[in-house]
This record gives C-alpha cells, structure tokens and sequence, in this order.
C-alpha cells in the first residue's frame, strides 16, 4: 500500500477549488493552506507555455522532515503519508527548514501543520477533500500498489514528472505533463 | 522570461515569499553554543595539560562564563518554539537521524557540567564561599579528585556542542546554503575562536595571552581556509550551490560578509594579535571584540541568508 497522486497540468485550470475544499474540510486557518496553485509561465509572446501544478505536501518515501524531527512528531504511517502527531510537535520549525517544497507552516495554535491526504477521509474509505470537488477531474489518488486504481491508471499512459527530484526525497506526486 | 507565481493567493506567515522562521534566536544560540564550547574545550585541554597554574583564567575564571551563556542560549531556544508546553517532548526520545536530537541531549549534559566545573573554583573566586550543605562538599572533594576525567568529558562534549552548532544546518538538504558538510567545522573553529577571544579578553597574565593569541591566530587561519573551502565547494556545485553563494558574491549578503564577518572579524583581528605578538602595543580588548563580533554577525547571516536558499523547480 502506498498513497500517491498524480496531477493533470494539462486539465487544471487553477480554479483553486481543491484550496477552498482543503481549508474547510481541515478546519486550516485563514491565511494559511495546506494546498495551493502554481502557474509557471514560459517563454515570452508567442510562445508562451503556461503550467498549472495543484501542489501539497509529496509525502516523500525519503523525507527530510521526518528525519530531522528531534521528538518523532513527525511520522510516516501505513500507505506512506507523512503525519505530525500535534502534541508530540514542539514547533521547533525544523522539518520547516527541511521541506524542498515549503509544504509546512507552522499553525497559529504552535505546533507544525501540513497536508495529510485527508487520512480521517481515507479511514472511511472517502477520496480526499481536494480530489473530491476538482471541477475537471484533473486530480488522481490512490494506492500507487495497485495497477487498477486511479492513480495506477492515470499514470500509465502518459509521461509524468516529479518535483526536484534532484532533492532525492522520492516524492509521491506525479505532475502528468 | 521565466515567471512562477501562486495564484491561489498562498501568503503563509513566515514561509512565503521566502522563508524566515527562524529569527534571531537560532542565531544567538548557535553562537551562545559556539562560545561556551571554545571556552570549555580550552579549560578542558590546558587542565589535562597541566597548566592550571599558569593558565588560570582559561581554566578557572572563564568558564563561569559558560553556564551563564548556555543558559541564556537554552532559553533562547525555548523562546524560538512556537510550541513551547511541549517541549520536554525532546527528553522522551532519541532520534539518531536527527541533530537537534543530539543537540537537545549533548546540552542536557554539558549544561551540568559546566556548572559543576564553576563550581569547583568557585572558592577561589569568592574567598570564604561556604556551600553550607555536607553534602555539596563531599561531592566537591570528589570531583577535585577527579578533574582529569572530568575535563576529558567537558574537550570531548564541547567538540560535539561546537560541531553540532554547523551540523544544525547542514542537515538541511533543502536549504543549499546550509548543506554543505564543511559548515560542521568550519562552526566549530569559528566557535573555538570566539571562546580564545573571550578568555584572552579576560586574562591578565602576559604569558596566557600570548600563549592564547597563537592559537587564535591559527583558528582564524584555519578559519579562513575553510571559508573558501565553502565557497569553491558550492561555485562547483549545482545550480542551487551555486545561487546560494551568489547570495555572497555580488548578491545582498556581500557587503556585510566579506566586509563584516571576512575582513573585519577575521583578517584585522589576526592582524592586529599578530603585531600584538611582535611587540607593538595594542589595546587587548580590540582584536577580541572584533571576532566576537565577527562570530555573532557569522551566524545571523549564515541563518538568514540560508532560508532564502532554495529548490528551484
């Protein structure tokens, strides 16, 4: 079992529904958000290339920020996603350094917040909040294990990249380009 | 042209445009650390040397400096949590993988042990001092019996307290600026320098300064070629290496680096003790106040300039 999304630049229109359905599903405070839309412009008129990437936390098989938690706060569970247990976090801001992708924000209440792909959701056997109200379905979630599923099945047929990759952190988001 | 933009409107505190969650007590900590372990690593070394006489303010007067900064760098730290109630959470764990881990559990015994150090001389500093407590005597006779060890474990503790200040850093591979496995020592000296520059600011006697200001001219040396080290290391890095020191090379931290921290807190000091060494006459306390300036101003730049740097994707 092994959690990943893959995430269609060439649907998205950057709507930023998938922020909006995030902030009330988790309750994120205002001015915060766990996820969040980035238009990368290319090039200059006429030949302009536009990307639009929905961009949360990768859930990364190697990740920085649950190695260098000093308290174990930060966690990997089963299915691979990163988890912040909120009473063993003493908001010391280090897997805030540790984040290539500035995935983590340090809550109002003190301690560290980040995407969780909705594992309260996922324990119910619901698709994640975000995945949920994509306008044009450009969002896939699943198990990466599974050839059938979703995310499986997005994945196959086209040609994906991973975000700085250079990072080494093996992240489990798949930009479909 | 090449643009990048949230246009979900992500303003995060602290975290956008750039980041900057840490302040300036990481910065006074770091440097605090760095302080307290130069000054006990040379009261550790000359006691194991033997020259407790005729290195007396190294190992008997300056290290009541040490528990004094490492309480105040402590409670610096305690003020940069944001999640403070819980911060004995460090002490119910070990994490091998992470060093503020290390770090948390080195300080849990350096601290002491600092403190047990002042301790000991403290009938010295203030005659007629009187613990009072039966107790607190018998254990000061046992640890007079015992210094040898006891500074074993203090030069061994301080290496550890001053590498980690750099290893701190370094462990953040997302931040290029930081994570270079040069920043370890190159901390580490630049902490064993400031501490000499305390001591020899402290000490009265001719031949402990003298003594001191050679080793401090060969720390800053050192120094320096670690420095450039850094430097040639990230120029044949990568494209995030090599954005990060450009931050130093013609970017906003020039000026105060080279000219702070390079020239006014290296190159001038060292200058200045050598000519101290060779008879001319210079006001002691110049040279060391300039490195321990140069020291503080090393790692507010070191700490602010590496939240900037980052993954470009």
């Amino acid at each position: 079992m092994r959690y990943g999304m893959a995430i269609d630049t060439a649907k998205c229109v950057g709507c930023s529904d998938c922020v909006v359905a995030c902030q009330t599903e988790n309750n994120v405070p205002i001015g915060y958000c766990r996820d969040w839309i980035v238009e990368n412009v290319n090039g200059s008129y006429p030949n302009v290339e536009i990307e639009l990437r929905s961009e949360r936390c990768n859930h990364c098989e190697n990740s920085p920020c649950v190695r260098c938690c000093p308290t174990g706060a930060s966690h990997i569970i089963d299915g691979g996603i990163v988890m912040v247990t909120h009473n063993e976090c003493i908001g010391c801001g280090a897997c805030i350094q540790s984040c290539p992708y500035d995935a983590r924000y340090s809550h109002p209440d003190g301690y560290v917040d980040k995407c969780t792909f909705c594992h309260h959701r996922l324990e119910k056997g619901q698709n994640t909040a975000c995945v949920e109200v994509c306008p044009t379905r450009c969002l896939h979630f699943g198990d990466l294990d599974d050839p059938y599923s979703d995310v499986s099945k997005a994945l196959k047929n086209r040609t994906w990249k991973v975000l700085a990759p250079e990072a080494g952190t093996k992240p489990q988001l798949f930009f479909l380009t | 042209m090449k643009e990048e933009l949230f246009i979900s409107g992500r303003d995060i505190p602290n975290i956008d445009p750039f980041l900057n969650i840490w302040h300036w007590e990481i910065p006074v900590y770091l440097y605090l650390g760095g302080l307290s372990a130069g000054i006990m690593f040379f009261a550790g070394l000359f006691t194991i040397l033997d020259k407790e006489k005729e290195m007396e303010t190294t190992v008997k007067w300056a290290p009541f400096l040490v528990p004094v900064a490492l309480v105040l760098g402590l409670f610096a730290l305690f003020l940069d949590l944001k999640h403070q109630l819980f911060f004995w959470r460090l002490y119910t764990t070990i994490r091998i993988e992470s060093p503020m881990s290390w770090g948390a559990w080195t300080l849990m015994f350096i601290t002491p042990l600092s403190m047990v150090w002042a301790a000991v001389y403290i009938k010295e500093l203030i005659p007629g001092w009187n613990w009072k407590i039966n107790i607190v005597d018998q254990f000061e006779e046992f640890v007079k019996k015992n210094m040898k060890p006891l500074a074993w474990a203090m030069m061994g503790l301080a290496i550890v307290l001053g590498v980690y200040t750099g290893i701190l850093l370094s462990a953040f591979n997302a931040r290029p600026l930081w994570n270079t496995s040069i920043l370890g020592p190159l901390f580490l000296v630049s902490g064993l320098s400031t501490g000499l520059a305390a001591i020899i600011w402290m000490s009265k006697s001719h031949f402990e300064r003298k003594v001191l200001t050679k080793i401090d001219i060969a720390l800053i040396c050192v120094e320096l070629f670690l420095i450039i080290h850094l430097f040639m290391g990230f120029l044949a890095g990568s494209a995030v290496s090599i954005e990060a020191a450009e931050l130093f090379l013609g970017g906003p931290f020039t000026t105060t680096f080279w000219g702070g921290v390079v020239i006014l807190g290296l190159i001038i000091p060292a200058i200045l003790e050598t000519l101290e060494l060779a008879g001319y006459k210079v006001p002691v306390w110049i040279p060391s106040f300039l490195v321990l300036l140069g020291g503080l101003l090393f790692r507010f730049i070191m700490v602010e300039a590496g939240q900037i740097t980052r993954f470009l994707y």
